[in-house]
């Protein structure tokens, strides 16, 4: 695969990889920033609290101008065999994958971690195409009530019952 | 205290009825998980550490040691019978194994993955207990100088020389260099990276990213192309071995154990190399009458050769991992964050220090090794009928347990915040093919590094040269640059040759 042919390239491809190239650039910019922004340590130091973070974003920054140089030769993405086997993005799954996710955290203070969790449960079981949701909330309620009591009880780390305070 | 000496306490401590029950549930545990398909032994242990908040350090290794064979059994399990290797180390034998087993035979395929794991498991941990103390011995001479270069290497060969890209290597190591410098720095006390974000003080969990990289990142990918419909677990059929199946895999076995371990322990860590060099050596090596077997059939040396490599150079592992206190691969790097948070640093004063917990840790390796090949035989039904569950229920399951472990150490929504916005970043290094170990091993050495120069330099009074005028810092140095550039510079010389 080191040399793809370019018929056999994804068209859009090489703006997808130059896209993560200047995604590494900005991160080495942040960095970059972060650093800039650490104020001068009174102390003296050979190597200040600066210079480390400093050094990780001027790499990231270069690092990112070479895969930005190295889409704009074509790319690397297109010729991977997974990338080219791989069906088209599943938008279904992924909304509510991020569904679940969003779901969690939003919930997790306030109504505790088991109900988000059995939320989240549901959720991604529909996103991977379970079409049986009762059930998965059955499943659901058990495993994150097992992994709740597992956590509390066995373990004593306490993870927040939520409005279930005071039940479990 | 020499190797005998050392084990003799080490097995007087393990064989007690507690120690032995930490063992067989860390075995237990270790597999039940491993077998999971796309769980690897890194994610098992990052997901069991949890158990640490309640149990002793001793106990709790003792754990650990068991969870770590048993998930690269578990593992080997997956690749057979459903052909989706959960780490890289046993890609090669879902290569073979998953042929053997769609021709009826996966029962000589995990007879021989399990046994080649004992051979190599017990070849790793000779290597373990005799090695071990000799590399102590010659790590008490290194000062910091040495040891920062030494970082120098392990950052290169863990990213440059493994995988596909160097170019994306390094991005996947810079990113976990990146995650290791949030939170106060030790020496000046200033907060570095933070962004105004107090929860950022203490740093990113190390537990936490290992989460998002191996479970989130993996499950959100595997949705972005999903394709509704099961994959289909091969029937196990008999665990019998022939007369002729044992002879084929006794010299693979060896072989294999012997490969892989020095690939282990020297800091170019990882498992690829060595199991792919033990493939190509089995097909080679093979008797003619077999030959049309690879890539056909499945042939048994295919999954004996490769699976033994991988078991010994992950036990290689450990050697750099406890005696240098250096990790060189996902897995090592979880447990060394789950030594730091008992605040026992591995390294060389660790066999010095605590002689009773690395002797007792390493004799239950041995503990762990026997038990895995006794009760996994047998077991094999359960295992299989783990990888039955459906896809829908395990990634939901998967990620509830992500969260619950990520909650708990913390009880922070910013933490859950992290967790998935990095397992959103891992999506995206899984689909443009960077590497995700490289981001742990940074993340964890990266700290390591900062202080060692920051120590050798404060000895050296300032003098930069400190690390080009000690021989053996130069001598790594100069491998390390070997190591960056010398591929390169060597396929450069091909090209015009071929020209």
């Amino acid at each position: 695969m080191n040399q793809p042919s370019p018929a056999r390239l994804q068209a859009g491809t090489p703006r997808a990889d130059l896209a993560v190239g200047l995604v590494v650039v900005a991160l080495g910019l942040l960095v970059l920033y972060a650093a800039w922004a650490i104020p001068d340590s009174p102390l003296y130091a050979q190597v200040g609290a600066k210079a480390v973070p400093t050094l990780v974003g001027v790499i990231l920054v270069a690092l990112g101008i070479g895969l930005s140089a190295s889409a704009a030769r074509g790319g690397w993405s297109g010729g991977l065999e997974e990338a080219m086997a791989a069906p088209p993005t599943n938008w279904r799954a992924l909304g509510l994958l991020g569904a679940g996710l969003l779901v969690q955290l939003a919930l997790i203070d306030w109504l505790g971690f088991v109900i988000a969790a059995t939320i989240q449960y549901v959720l991604v079981c529909a996103a991977f195409g379970s079409k049986r949701p009762g059930r998965d909330l059955a499943i659901g309620v058990a495993v994150t009530l097992g992994a709740y009591i597992a956590f509390s009880k066995l373990l004593g780390v306490n993870i927040g019952a939520g409005v279930l305070e005071g039940i479990l | 205290m020499d190797a005998f000496a050392g084990l003799a306490m080490g097995f007087a401590n393990a064989l007690t009825p507690i120690n032995l029950g930490w063992a067989l549930l860390g075995c237990f545990l270790g597999t039940a998980i491993g077998v999971l398909p796309g769980i690897g032994p890194a994610l098992t242990i990052a997901l069991l550490l949890p158990v640490t908040f309640k149990v002793e350090a001793t106990g709790a290794f003792i754990l650990f040691c068991g969870v770590f064979y048993g998930a690269m059994y578990g593992g080997s399990t997956t690749s057979i019978l459903l052909n989706t290797p959960g780490e890289s180390g046993s890609i090669i034998t879902a290569l073979e194994g998953a042929k053997m087993a769609r021709n009826g035979r996966a029962g000589p395929a995990l007879v021989t993955a399990a046994v080649g794991s004992f051979v190599a498991g017990t070849v790793g941990t000779l290597g373990i207990s005799f090695i071990g103390p000799v590399v102590v011995e010659l790590a008490l001479k290194l000062g910091p100088a040495e040891y920062f270069s030494l970082m120098l290497l392990c950052f290169v060969t863990v990213s440059a020389v493994l995988g596909g890209s160097a170019l994306r290597g390094l991005t996947s190591l810079a990113f976990g260099l990146m995650l290791g410098l949030v939170g106060i720095d030790l020496q000046t006390g200033q907060p570095r990276l933070t962004f105004g974000v107090p929860e950022l003080l203490d740093g990113v969990n190390v537990v936490l990213v290992a989460v998002a990289l191996f479970a989130v990142g993996e499950t959100m990918h595997l949705a972005w192309r999903h394709l509704e419909g099961n994959q289909e677990v091969r029937e196990v059929g008999r665990l019998w071995m022939t007369a002729s199946d044992w002879r084929r895999s006794l010299g693979p076995w060896l072989r294999g154990s012997l490969l892989g371990f020095p690939f282990g322990v020297l800091p170019a860590g990882g498992t690829e190399m060595p199991t792919m060099l033990s493939y190509y050596a089995e097909r080679k090596m093979v008797r003619p009458e077999h030959r049309h077997e690879f890539g056909t059939t499945g042939a048994i040396e295919g999954v004996a050769g490769p699976e033994a490599a991988n078991n010994a150079a992950a036990a290689g592992i450990l050697v750099p991992m406890l005696t240098l206190g250096l990790p060189t691969s996902a897995t090592a790097a979880i447990m060394l964050s789950a030594f730091q948070s008992y605040g026992i640093p591995p390294g060389p004063m660790l066999f010095t220090q605590q002689p009773v917990l690395v002797w007792t840790l390493i004799a239950s390796l041995y503990i762990a090794n026997v038990m895995l090949v006794v009760l996994n035989l047998p077991l094999v039904g359960l295992w299989a009928r783990i990888l039955k569950i459906p896809t829908p229920q395990l990634y939901a399951g998967i990620l509830v347990f992500a969260t619950i472990g990520t909650y708990g150490i913390s009880n922070s929504v910013t933490d859950l915040v992290l967790l998935y916005g990095i397992g959103i970043v891992a999506m995206f290094m899984r689909r443009f093919d960077f590497p995700t170990a490289p981001v742990v091993i940074g993340m964890i050495l990266g700290p390591m590094a900062e202080q060692a120069l920051r120590q050798a330099l404060t000895i050296s009074q300032g003098d930069w040269t400190t690390f080009l005028t000690r021989p053996i810092s130069t001598a790594i140095l100069a491998l390390a640059l070997l190591a960056l550039v010398g591929p390169r510079l060597w396929g450069a010389f091909r090209r015009r040759e071929a020209a």
